[in-house]
């Protein structure tokens, strides 16, 4: 608590925090307002509950009318937390209200949280935390530079496309020409370029914004570019162009001497409209969907509520282009191109959709960071616009990247045993993207990232989301289904609405017991166990009770891989996989036991970085403190 | 055998059995008095065997000589036969209607079937009230077990022995009856070990347009409250249909008469409104074509998700009385043997662990459902694809398995099955090879002599070769009181039973087994560590203090 009060730059007692459920039960506490979070305390007989907000977390503040018990303020968060407070006197209300509206939405991007956090860390930490995802690595990985595909710096100063990162997938036939006078006919610059190479296939998924054909015109190096693509995949004859939106925005756009691809003009392309709804559409939907969300209310108002939001629609929607590209490159080994108007929001949810549905690297915890970083942040999705990190045009705000990662929980419904991650981990990438708290999301492009040194000012978040990666791990995650393409149904009863997500705060919706948590409980007990029967079996052959290992007895040391890191403790795994035990029971072997080494088998390291243990404070979390701990800190 | 006239074609050649995500089959088809049967005669292929029992509708279509037949099932399962030749395929289409609908309960399979396995353990002697009542009698005196409808005159459709209050006699309980809908008084449902308090259940009162009054009734009912409190009284039903009811010589308890009770209407629909739900909602899962926003609508409109929360909302409302308000309950609907049953076996589902367990689950199904005469054969003999005027048939009891499940997908550790085990019993519920489910009450069941005649399902189930496919391996007991909630964002739709057929279910059961993997290797892991550590603490007694490597 003493932290809370230095840090503190307004405190009001007998502040009341109402509970939805059960009005009764709210107590009386202490608001304190920091610079950076806001803190409610709730001193109860023997237990103390702190709820911490971030102020970047705020999305409104809004002061309701007057009661007789006091006068309410509603606070909503980018998490979809809901605060109602109670407070005894107006005046307190008002300056509150001032203050979170001052504190929530800062002017300029210095104001961030990310400008003042550091977690203890060194210059190389952080150096090495800003390297540790690569999309350069990513390429490799693909297969890249091949016959058919090359990585270019062409953009190395963002000339041809400044909100394009510096590097690019390019078909090696590409003249310079072609690349650079296909740029001028697409939209803000951004041309067609590689989002991902299937290597089993051959086929691309190419991504870029509309053409600027408008009624008529045309352009020869973007038909050139569109042929080299084409001319990449040797083993289909042409190649799908996937515009994302619905056919009328698409023909209304070519009055702005925007558009879509003429099929005439273009050799050996299949046209085809996906139906995804705009920014706008989709801002709406979701204030619709939380207004369901946050009332009382009988099944078929909610039912009614969830159809008309138009909520699980879009997200269908989505699903349905990132199943058509994924279906085009694995069963017709065609390539796609993928736009749709500047080629950041559905462009972006699509191919990286696309890419966790063909590839099972990006179904691991690093891999899905690999994703972010490749389709999300380099290629410029507009974060700092697309989240309201900054007081700026709230017609820009809008939850993109919500449904991507609303996708991608989908299909770990679906898909129970692919996924290496759980839930909490897509809700903590969620949490984090609001909270510019590192440096990650901040901005619209690399430019600009580089603009603003984040990479000297800020952290990454990449680093901290591995440390804590036994809680984001999937205890029924199966590498044997690694190799597998996701096909998901989308029939509409296969979508469900996210609870854990969108009512996250409200846990009295949630099953009290959980299934995850029980079983993320066992595989810790699981590797402790395993400590512990190294161990004993290290005494027991020490003692004869056990022969030597030597002997008929296969010890997880010797048909290990060579990188072995821990010979201490042979058991351990870092992904929590079993090992045999004694006497042969080699059948029993958990999860992956086949498959010890990383897929990346050369920095099977990476994950073990010292990432200094720092204490983070919370984003945005409830804790409970039994007395004798307050006592203790107080 | 009179089978043998139904069945004109008995065997063709040559058929195809087309089912959803599952590879077609060509080959025989086969009828038997009970069975319809499609065999590839190849090694390694699935047979199918269909209980003609299980089968809800058929529909027949003719393309040129090929004639093709949709089988719908009760399980909501639907299968396509295409059999080749006109007559054949009219011929078993007959015989299919005719042998899936037969009138007579002594010609179903139960009185057919043959176990393959021994019985060791005979269902039908397992939960006699007796066993039950002496539980009761060792935590409280306060009851007795009558023999008022010993020779089920009293009451048809309540079992011989009845738990009552214990300073009722059997003449005031006869009283009781004639006021009550058909004749079932009140009698113990449930009794609270942790504070006395009890859960009672009945039929509406006849009190009709006059205000009739029965004092042996309200005497009944008082005697199991404690003194100077008060209890409730929980009508299933909203207060405009109990007031309807009167006009049929229904009715609901008036204050005047009852001061010390409190009563409180709820809005559980009535049986033929519940069979319209399924129906709607069954068809809203078998149509893939739907949009998203169709889909919703049909799923809202079915109400089915609906009637889950109003059942479950006054289910908590009754254990809410008895654990929190240490109150005693009256539940009752209009026949006190559908809505009235939902209520008061899931309050105890809620309250006592003891019912979250296999044995227990089975005990409160043969106390609150079978013994207490829910009419199973009526309310079961159709299922969703029912197209004929509906008679008595509602899914009220798999509302009730539906609820069921709910509580189980929020509590997943505290239940000792798995929702395999709900699925196997709605299953079971519709078409069986076990007597069970056979009959509508505890008189009608022994007129049919099914105890001497059929095998019990339990018999079956409780063999543990069965029961491991029913055990929830996340299972740790859990004393406590385990309150659900009700919030519309909590409740989903059932998959296991409505998507059950509509999706693949390899990777969810890929995802159980590794749970279970997950599971059964910690446990092994910790018997092979504590293993060793006693082996090694028994070398150190020996040897002495060990030297620590």
């Amino acid at each position: 608590e003493g932290h809370i009060q230095t840090l503190r730059l307004d405190c009001v007692e007998y502040v009341k925090l109402l509970n939805k459920y059960a009005e009764k039960k709210s107590a009386l506490g202490t608001l304190y307002l920091t610079a950076t979070h806001l803190i409610y305390v709730e001193q109860t007989n023997n237990a103390r509950t702190e709820t911490w907000v971030l102020h970047h977390h705020i999305v409104s503040v809004e002061k309701l009318p007057l009661t007789a018990s006091g006068c309410p303020l509603l606070i909503r968060c980018k998490t979809f937390q809901l605060l109602h407070l109670l407070f005894q006197r107006e005046r307190d209300c008002q300056d509150v209200y001032q203050s979170l509206l001052r504190l929530s939405q800062p002017v300029k991007e210095e104001e961030l949280y990310a400008f003042l956090y550091n977690p203890h860390q060194n210059e190389e930490d952080r150096r090495q935390g800003w390297e540790f995802i690569s999309v350069a690595n990513d390429f490799s990985r693909m297969g890249l530079s091949n016959d058919y595909w090359e990585i270019s710096h062409l953009n190395k100063n963002y000339e041809i496309c400044s909100t394009y990162p510096s590097i690019l997938g390019l078909p090696k036939n590409a003249s310079v020409a072609v690349v650079t006078g296909s740029a001028k006919f697409r939209s803000r610059g951004r041309l067609p370029v590689l989002s991902y190479y299937h290597k089993d296939t051959k086929a691309a998924i190419c991504r870029c914004s509309q053409p600027l054909s408008g009624l008529t015109s045309r352009c020869v190096e973007d038909e050139q570019m569109l042929q080299a693509i084409s001319q990449a995949n040797p083993n289909c004859p042409f190649i799908y162009v996937v515009d994302t939106r619905p056919k009328l925005n698409a023909m209304a756009n070519r009055a702005a001497g925007k558009g879509y691809e003429n099929e005439d003009n273009y050799s050996n392309i299949r046209f085809q409209f996906q139906g995804i709804e705009n920014i706008h559409v989709m801002r709406n939907s979701l204030q619709k969907l939380l207004e369901v969300c946050s009332m009382k209310s009988s099944m078929s108002d909610y039912l009614t509520g969830l159809e008309n939001s138009g909520w699980l629609r879009h997200i269908k929607s989505v699903m349905d282009a990132g199943m058509f590209l994924a279906k085009a490159v694995c069963e017709e080994r065609a390539s796609v191109l993928v736009h749709c108007s500047d080629g950041w929001d559905r462009t972006a949810q699509v191919c990286s959709l696309a890419c966790i549905l063909l590839d099972p690297y990006y179904r691991t915890i690093k891999g899905l960071m690999v994703l972010i970083e490749k389709e999300w942040i380099s290629f410029g999705h507009k974060f700092s616009h697309r989240c309201g990190h900054l007081d700026t045009d709230p017609k820009e705000v809008s939850p993109v990247f919500t449904q991507f990662l609303e996708c991608v929980w989908q299909l770990s419904e679906q898909f129970p045993c692919v996924f290496e991650f759980n839930e909490h981990y897509l809700i903590e990438i969620h949490n984090q993207v609001y909270a510019c708290q590192y440096g990650n999301f901040i901005g619209n492009c690399q430019k600009e990232r580089l603009d603003m040194r984040l990479h000297e000012k800020t952290f990454s978040l990449w680093p901290h989301l591995l440390k804590n990666q036994h809680l984001y791990r999937n205890p029924l995650y199966r590498r044997s289904l690694e190799s597998t393409v996701l096909r998901p149904s989308t029939l509409p009863l296969h979508f469900k609405f996210w609870c854990g997500m969108y009512n996250h705060y409200d846990r009295g919706m949630h099953p009290k017991q959980s299934v995850l948590d029980q079983l993320l409980s066992l595989t810790q007990k699981q590797e402790e166990g395993e400590r512990t029967m190294t161990e004993l079996q290290r005494l027991a052959v020490a003692d004869g009770v056990l022969p030597d290992p030597s002997g008929p007895i296969n010890t997880p040391t010797e048909q290990d891989s060579p990188s072995e890191k821990t010979p201490t403790a042979p058991f351990v795994q870092s992904n929590g996989s079993c090992l045999p035990l004694v006497n042969g029971d080699a059948e029993e072997a958990g999860p992956g036991a086949e498959k010890c080494i990383d897929k990346e088998g050369a920095e099977p390291g990476a994950t073990e970085h010292d990432l200094t243990s720092s204490e983070d404070k919370p984003v945005s979390v409830e804790t409970e403190h039994s007395k004798e701990e307050v006592q203790e800190s107080s | 055998m009179e089978f043998a006239e139904l069945i004109k074609t008995p065997r063709v050649d040559g058929v195809v059995l087309h089912r959803p995500f599952m590879p077609t089959v060509e080959g025989t088809l086969c009828l038997t008095g009970h069975h319809l049967i499609l065999s590839s005669r190849q090694d390694n292929t699935e047979e199918l065997w269909l209980l003609h029992a299980n089968i809800d509708s058929i529909e027949k279509r003719f393309v040129g000589s090929l004639g093709t037949i949709i089988v719908k099932c009760k399980d909501l399962r639907v299968i396509q036969l295409d059999i080749p030749g006109m007559e054949e395929c009219l011929n078993i289409a007959s015989s299919i209607e005719a042998l899936s609908t037969l009138d007579s309960v002594s010609l179903m399979y139960p009185f057919f079937y043959r176990p393959l396995f021994e019985v060791i353990e005979d269902g039908w002697q397992l939960f006699v009230p007796e066993e039950a009542f002496k539980d009761l009698e060792s935590m409280t005196d306060e009851w007795r077990l009558s023999e008022v409808n010993k020779d089920f005159s009293v009451c048809p459709s309540y079992p011989s022995l009845l738990t009552v209050p214990k300073d009722i006699d059997d003449e005031s309980l006869c009283k009781a009856a004639s006021f009550r809908h058909g004749g079932r008084f009140p009698v113990l449902s449930y009794y609270h070990k942790k504070n006395g308090m009890v859960m009672m259940r009945a039929a509406q009162p006849l009190t009709g347009t006059n205000g009739r009054r029965c004092k042996e009734d309200e005497k009944l009912i008082n005697a199991t409250l404690c003194a100077g409190k008060r209890g409730y009284i929980i009508d299933t039903r909203t207060i405009a249909v109990a007031q309807q009811a009167k006009a049929r010589g229904g009715g609901f308890e008036q204050e005047a008469n009852y001061p010390q009770w409190r009563r409180i209407h709820k809005a559980i629909e009535r049986s033929n409104v519940l069979q319209e739900g399924l129906i709607k909602l069954v068809e809203a899962c078998n149509d893939q074509s739907h949009s998203m926003d169709r889909w919703l609508s049909k799923l809202e409109a079915s109400n089915w998700q609906s009637n889950v929360k109003e059942i479950l909302t006054t289910a908590c409302l009754a254990a809410q009385c008895i654990d929190r308000e240490g109150a005693s309950v009256l539940v009752h609907g209009t026949e006190g043997t559908d809505s009235t049953l939902q209520v008061t076996s899931l309050a105890q589902i809620i309250l006592d662990p003891a019912c979250r367990t296999i044995r227990g689950f089975e005990a409160l199904i043969e106390r609150e459902w079978l013994q207490a005469g829910h009419p199973f054969q009526q309310r079961c003999a159709q299922s969703a694809y029912s197209n004929g005027k509906p008679r008595s048939e509602a899914p009220v009891f798999l509302l009730f398995l539906d609820c069921v499940w709910q509580i189980l997908r929020q509590f997943p550790c505290s239940f000792q099955f798995n929702e395999n085990f709900l699925i196997m019993l709605f299953e079971h519920a519709y078409a069986s090879q076990f007597g069970t489910f056979l009959g509508n009450s505890v008189a009608e069941r022994l007129k049919l002599l099914l105890s001497q005649k059929t095998v019990s399902l339990w018999s079956w189930v409780n063999r543990p070769q069965e029961l491991e496919r029913f055990l929830n391996p996340l299972y740790e007991p859990n004393n406590l009181v385990i309150w659900p909630s009700v919030a519309p964002q909590s409740l989903l739709l059932w998959e296991g039973v409505f998507l059950r057929w509509n999706r693949s279910t390899k990777c969810l059961d890929e995802a159980y087994q590794e749970m279970v993997h997950i599971i059964e290797y910690n446990k092994e892991l910790q018997n092979k560590v504590n293993s060793l550590r006693r082996q090694l603490a028994q070398l150190e007694t020996e040897d002495g203090p060990l030297q620590t490597p």
